[in-house]
C-alpha cells in the first residue's frame, strides 16, 4: 500500500517538475540541443537542480539500513562500460534529437500533446517491445 | 540565450530530484522513466502495479497543473510524421539497450557517480546535439 502511494506521489512530483521546467515542450529541449542556433541552456539548470537534490537525498536515504517500504535499496551494481551501453545511448540520443522528446516528457505530454505524442508513444513502446524480443532471442541463442 | 528560464528550470529540476529521492528512500528504487515504463508492461507480475501508478502520476501532473492554471503547458513539436515515428522507435529501443535515459542515467546515475551513466549521458547528449545540427542542414531548418 505505502509502496504504491509512494510511486503515485513520486510520479506526480516528477511530472510537475517536468511541467514547471517546461521540459515537456519538445521545442525547449531542441533549443538546448541546438548549440549552433539560438542556444537555450535551461535543460542544464534542470539537470543541475535535480542532481543537487538527488546527490544529497540519496546519501541521506542510504544512511538507513533499508527503504521504508522495501527490503533493500535496488541500485545497479554494474560498472562495466560495454558496447550495448554505448550503442543504446547513441541510438537514444539520435531519436531524442530528431523530435525533442525523451521517455518522461513523452509520457507526461499524453493529455495535451495531441496525436503526434500518441504516435511517438506507440513508436517508443514498439521500440521497447522490439528490444524485449531481441533480448529473448539472443538469450535463447546463448542457452542453445 | 534570451530563452533561458533558469529559475523555473532549477525549481522543476529540484522537484524531479525530490521525486527520485522519495522513490529511493521509501521504495528503494531508481526513478528511471524508460525502465519504469517498460517494466509496467514487461516486468514480473508483483513488480508492475507501482510502475503503472508512477506513470499515472506522470501523466496526471501536467493535466492537474493545466486545470489549476486554466491553460495547457506550452507545447511545440515537429509535424514530420517520419521523424516522430523514427524518433519514438530509436528512443524506445535505445533506452532499453543502453539501460536508461535522461532520468535513470542523467539524474539518478550521475548523482551516484556511476561511470556507466557518465558515459551514457555524454553519448546521448553528444548524439542529440549532432542530430539537431545535421537535421538543420538536411532539412534546412
Amino acid at each position: 500500500m505505502g509502496r504504491n502511494i509512494t510511486a503515485l506521489v513520486a510520479g506526480l512530483i516528477f511530472g510537475l517538475g517536468l511541467t514547471v521546467s517546461e521540459m515537456v515542450n519538445p521545442a525547449k529541449v531542441l533549443a538546448f540541443l541546438d548549440l549552433f542556433g539560438n542556444w537555450d541552456p535551461s535543460l542544464a539548470f534542470v539537470m543541475g537542480g535535480a542532481l543537487i537534490v538527488t546527490a544529497i537525498g540519496y546519501r541521506l536515504a542510504w544512511t538507513r539500513p533499508k527503504p521504508v517500504f522495501a527490503e533493500r535499496f535496488e541500485v545497479p551494481g554494474n560498472r562495466q562500460i560495454d558496447t550495448r551501453l554505448a550503442i543504446g545511448a547513441v541510438l537514444f540520443g539520435v531519436g531524442w534529437g530528431l523530435v525533442g522528446l525523451c521517455p518522461g516528457p513523452a509520457i507526461s505530454a499524453l493529455t495535451f500533446g495531441g496525436v503526434p505524442v500518441i504516435v511517438f508513444l506507440v513508436a517508443m513502446a514498439a521500440g521497447m517491445a522490439i528490444f524485449e524480443i531481441f533480448e529473448r532471442m539472443t538469450s535463447r541463442a546463448k542457452a542453445a | 540565450m534570451e530563452n533561458l528560464t533558469p529559475i523555473s528550470a532549477s525549481i522543476g529540476g529540484a522537484l524531479i530530484g525530490l521525486s527520485a529521492v522519495l522513490l529511493m528512500a521509501l521504495n528503494g528504487r531508481i526513478a528511471g522513466i524508460s525502465g519504469v515504463f517498460s517494466g509496467s508492461v514487461f516486468a514480473e507480475r508483483g513488480d508492475k502495479l507501482w510502475r503503472i501508478l508512477f506513470v499515472v502520476g506522470l501523466i496526471a501532473a501536467p493535466a492537474l497543473w493545466a486545470l489549476a492554471n486554466g491553460s495547457k503547458p506550452p507545447f511545440e513539436i515537429t509535424n514530420n510524421w517520419g521523424l516522430i515515428i523514427a524518433g519514438g522507435l530509436l528512443v524506445g529501443f535505445g533506452t532499453r539497450l543502453g539501460s536508461g535515459c535522461t532520468s535513470g542515467h542523467g539524474v539518478c546515475g550521475l548523482s551516484r557517480l556511476s561511470p556507466r551513466s557518465m558515459v551514457s549521458v555524454a553519448l546521448f547528449m553528444g548524439a542529440g546535439m549532432a542530430t539537431v545540427a545535421i537535421a538543420k542542414v538536411v532539412l534546412g531548418g
